[in-house]
């Protein structure tokens, strides 16, 4: 496997376009995607993130909430809502981060067809305005900053 | 004209990433830089010579100064956020395919 097997493009000025390939069916990926104990296991972001809260109810109107905590007094979570669920092909959903203000409505459609002997998934989402954009680096520079201060105490 | 390798690279640290987004609001001196960060002058300098190889910012000397800017047209804000979206993706994606590995050595062990 080479690190080439995702894409992350822009489409337009609304949207990012992501492709990525599993070595899984899209049964076992739709159901990474709609299954809490196994979304805890890999929807986690940087290393050190625990997702204790996953409620997820996967029908076309239902809600979901997932709760990230870094184990040091820090965490955010999101709330969202499923527009539509075709089983091992397709999830189209709205969501919104909590930091703790909602952000605009992110529209993802999420999709995942047989590819050889795995599945191509494409995640399409909007992609969210500079206000937005610029919450989340915050919020990552956060989390990263502490990563950066333990590896300059290792080089001084 | 430098590569998008070096671009990239010198994205790759959250720390500059993060001195990147303070130089969007304007320009700073190290001493401005170091503050906020609670990090050494010296650490950040040094975060600062590879902004400035990557071609990312510029500094001019003014006295003992030598404040730093975002570099014109060099990196939009937008590219910045790209980046940490895809960090973040791929970190996800690589331990869902561990998951999904241990799904599929699962089955093979009890079928």
């Amino acid at each position: 496997m080479t690190r080439t097997k995702m894409t992350l493009k822009t489409e337009g000025d609304q949207h990012v376009v992501v492709n990525r390939r599993f070595a899984a069916s899209p049964e076992a990926v739709y159901r990474a995607h709609t299954e809490p104990s196994i979304i805890q296991k890999w929807l986690l972001g940087p290393d050190g993130w625990t997702m204790p809260v996953c409620l997820i109810d996967p029908r076309g109107g239902g809600k979901f909430r997932y709760e990230w905590v870094d184990g040091k007094g820090n965490g955010f979570y999101v709330t969202g809502e499923f527009v539509a669920l075709e089983p091992f092909r397709r999830i189209v959903h709205v969501e919104r981060m909590h930091l703790p203000d909602p952000t605009p409505e992110n529209h993802v459609e999420t999709t995942f067809e047989p590819d050889g002997g795995g599945t191509l998934m494409t995640m399409r989402m909007t992609l969210p305005d500079a206000k937005t954009r610029e919450a989340m680096l915050a919020t990552g520079m956060e989390h990263g900053m502490e990563a950066s201060y333990v590896r300059l105490e290792t080089i001084l | 004209m430098q590569t998008l390798d070096t671009t990239f690279s010198a994205l790759s640290d959250p720390t500059r990433r993060a001195i990147l987004s303070r130089l969007a609001a304007g320009e700073a001196t190290v001493m401005e830089l170091a503050q906020p960060f609670a990090m050494s002058q010296p650490a950040v300098s040094r975060h600062l010579r590879v902004l400035e190889k990557a071609g990312l910012i510029t500094r001019r000397i003014e006295g003992a100064k030598r404040p730093c800017r975002l570099a014109p047209g060099c990196i939009a804000e937008i590219d910045q956020w790209l980046e940490l979206l895809r960090r973040a993706l791929e970190t996800n994606y690589a331990r869902l395919d561990r998951v999904l590995a241990a799904q599929t050595k699962e089955r093979k062990d009890n079928p």
